[in-house]
């Protein structure tokens, strides 16, 4: 058993480290409140290769496996949770496409999605299709060479910027989940538009949308995989996708014991700083081990998921418990921060806006504790 | 063509304190860096890559563990790194650095521009860029903010506190950056990949002093014409007044009395 970092992941945290710092965190605040898609901030992102980590060289990624999308993840997180959040949900598309795309559509989409520059989004939740993933009511018809979509997605992290969306949409409705299949639509297709865009509480950065697919007539190719295996594959892409949410959930929390700590060693009061409190040193001791739990158990998920084993219990639970870390953190580095943290001036009141989405998306905490006691009971 | 970039691996400054009672740098723990401006220096050579066809070598002087900043070097796109490293080197002043990295210079050969950082943030000499030009007897332009290519020479703005100066220079040259010059790149993921593997790092030249072909009375402590004579950090101490005074009639009067006592008007 080694927990231990390599040369080669502590390099990449050193460069996401630096990045976070140079690149993200003088942002974080207007693009929060202005709700702007960090578009720079993206094309960066991609010239470093951190859009394409887990895709293989030869498609045009970066290498590398969960782990090092972990490091990365976590680390923007730390700054700007909303960042984070667009670099991790975008790469669900090529997992997707990379696990259960035919040849002709790794080639073609690989290179773009990984270091090309170009946006994934995916595409499952209805509005009466959330924890129910199975009562989708997206309809794919075959007509000859396509397909015709119909049908309405909400909630849809980056819909309104990707180039490509994998949209799930029943192809026999007779068979529920079993009748599920996905298929990638390109940014501009007719009948493809982009309706309503959510006013969130948090993660304000990373756009939330409804995708309208009205008489949408796309390729029979676009089929991924074959009809009828959706569900499941969406099933396995979330497994992936709670991993990242999990980094983005450990990586505020950490952000936040940082502010906290930063603050109590300057904040004098009654002629000491506040860091000399037993009361508040308690905080930071709960803090810290939650954290440093919620981190490792991500890293295990990860390192699960890099050598291919079954992850879906250690990324249910690594999720569950990172999110929920990162909501007890970022309340009592608030609290530490008295009155200050409440005002806009500091980061707190952000993450701990940023904190609450960890536990709703991508599987909200009750649905992790189905997933858990499931795999624990059988 | 053939880039040289010459870089140093120094303490983190940002994370250095001084030991009040020697008044020497407490350096355990403290994370070591690429040198700052020795960034822009590699940075320059990677974008004339970018768009030439062009190798870029580093070079370091230092110990063994110097090669951590040469390998950040390769991933950040360097084609091949040479660590110069003996005891006979050690405390080395900047005469006789620049000796030996000459020196160096001259061994990997058939360059075309040498490029340095202006100074490390541990000296502050900024002197051993041009002592390398004037040892390899090239020409050298300091302070460049900005360098273009042209056909067989080179045009670099040279920052100075009065003005700019346009240089053109013939080739081989030698630079030194200034931050402004440039801002560096981040290693990719797929390049720290690449670069951090046993290969990469047994692929690292390691040159000593039976590589080289240099005078030992001019190199290390011995051969080294500066000495530190001490280090300190200067107190500081507050000699300032403040002139009070009803309104500014007085104020002006009082200070006119203070300055005619001391014989300055």
């Amino acid at each position: 058993m080694n927990l231990n970092f390599s040369e080669t992941e502590k390099m990449i945290q050193k460069v996401a480290r630096e990045f976070a710092e140079n690149e993200v965190k003088d942002l974080a605040e207007l693009i929060d409140r202005d709700s702007i898609f960090p578009e720079d901030t993206f094309n960066k992102m991609v010239k470093c290769g951190f859009t394409g980590i887990g895709i293989p060289t030869e498609y045009g990624g970066s290498g590398g496996t969960d782990i090092e999308k972990v490091i990365v993840v976590s680390e923007i997180a730390k700054k700007c949770a909303a960042t984070a959040a667009i670099l991790s949900i975008h790469g669900i598309f090529g997992q997707a496409i990379l696990k259960f795309g035919t040849d002709e559509q790794k080639s073609k989409y690989l290179p773009l999605v990984a270091n090309g520059g170009k946006k994934g989004a995916f595409a499952l939740t209805e509005a009466n299709a959330g924890s129910d993933a199975g009562a989708v009511k997206t309809r794919a018809v075959l007509d000859g060479d396509n397909y015709i979509l119909n049908g309405t997605k909400c909630f849809i992290t980056g819909g309104g910027q990707a180039d490509y969306v994998m949209v799930f949409a029943s192809t026999d409705t007779s068979k529920g989940i079993r009748g599920l299949s996905a298929f990638v639509v390109e940014k501009g297709t007719p009948g493809f538009s982009i309706g309503k865009i959510e006013d969130k509480m948090g993660i304000r950065a990373s756009e939330t949308v409804e995708l309208i697919f009205d008489n949408c007539v796309i390729p029979k190719e676009n089929l991924v995989g074959v009809e009828g295996k959706g569900f499941k594959m969406a099933m396995i892409s979330l497994d992936g996708a709670r991993i990242g949410v999990a980094a983005q959930a450990f990586g505020i929390a950490e952000g936040a014991l940082e502010e906290a700590v930063k603050y109590m060693k300057e904040r004098v009061q009654f002629g000491s700083p506040i860091a000399s409190f037993q009361g508040l040193q308690w905080y930071i001791a709960e803090m810290a081990t939650k954290t440093e739990t919620a981190k490792w158990m991500t890293y295990r998920a990860a390192s699960l998921r890099a050598s291919g084993e079954n992850h879906t219990k250690e990324a249910a639970i690594a999720k569950l418990n990172a999110s929920e870390t990162a909501r007890f953190v970022t309340n009592l580095a608030l609290q530490i921060h008295g009155g200050y943290g409440y005002m806009k001036d500091y980061p707190l009141e952000r993450m701990v806006r940023d904190a609450k989405i960890t536990e709703i998306y991508e599987g909200t905490s009750e649905i992790h504790k189905v997933v858990i006691s499931r795999a624990v009971l059988g | 063509m053939k880039i040289i970039v010459c870089l140093k691996q120094v303490p983190d400054t940002n994370e250095v304190k001084i030991d009040q009672k020697t008044g020497t740098l407490i350096r355990d723990g403290v994370p070591s860096i690429i040198n700052p401006d020795d960034r822009n220096a590699l940075e320059e050579a990677l974008k004339i890559k970018d768009e030439n066809d062009a190798e870029v070598v580093v070079l370091s002087m230092g110990p063994p563990q110097a090669k951590e900043a040469l390998k950040e070097a390769l991933a950040m796109g360097a084609d091949e790194a040479i660590l110069v490293s003996a005891r006979e080197f050690g405390g080395s002043d900047t005469w006789a650095t620049a000796t030996i990295l000459a020196s160096a210079i001259e061994k990997i050969g058939g360059f075309d521009l040498v490029i340095c950082g202006r100074q490390a943030i541990d000296g502050d000499t900024a002197q051993v860029g041009p002592e390398i030009a004037e040892f390899l007897d090239i020409p050298q332009v300091t302070y460049a903010k900005d360098l273009k290519l042209l056909k067989d020479k080179l045009q670099v703005r040279r920052f100075t506190e009065y003005g700019d100066y346009l240089i053109e220079s013939e080739l081989p040259a030698l630079i030194t950056a200034i931050k402004e010059l440039n801002t560096p790149r981040y290693p990719t993921i797929e390049n720290i990949m690449r670069t951090y593997t046993k290969e990469v790092e047994n692929s690292i030249k390691v040159w000593g002093l039976e590589d080289l072909d240099v005078d030992l009375t001019q190199i290390g402590l011995k051969g080294s014409p500066t000495n530190v004579y001490k280090s300190f950090v200067p107190v500081k101490s507050n000699n300032s007044s403040i002139i009070e005074g009803a309104d500014a009639k007085e104020k002006a009067g009082t200070m006119t009395r203070i300055l005619s006592e001391l014989n300055l008007i």
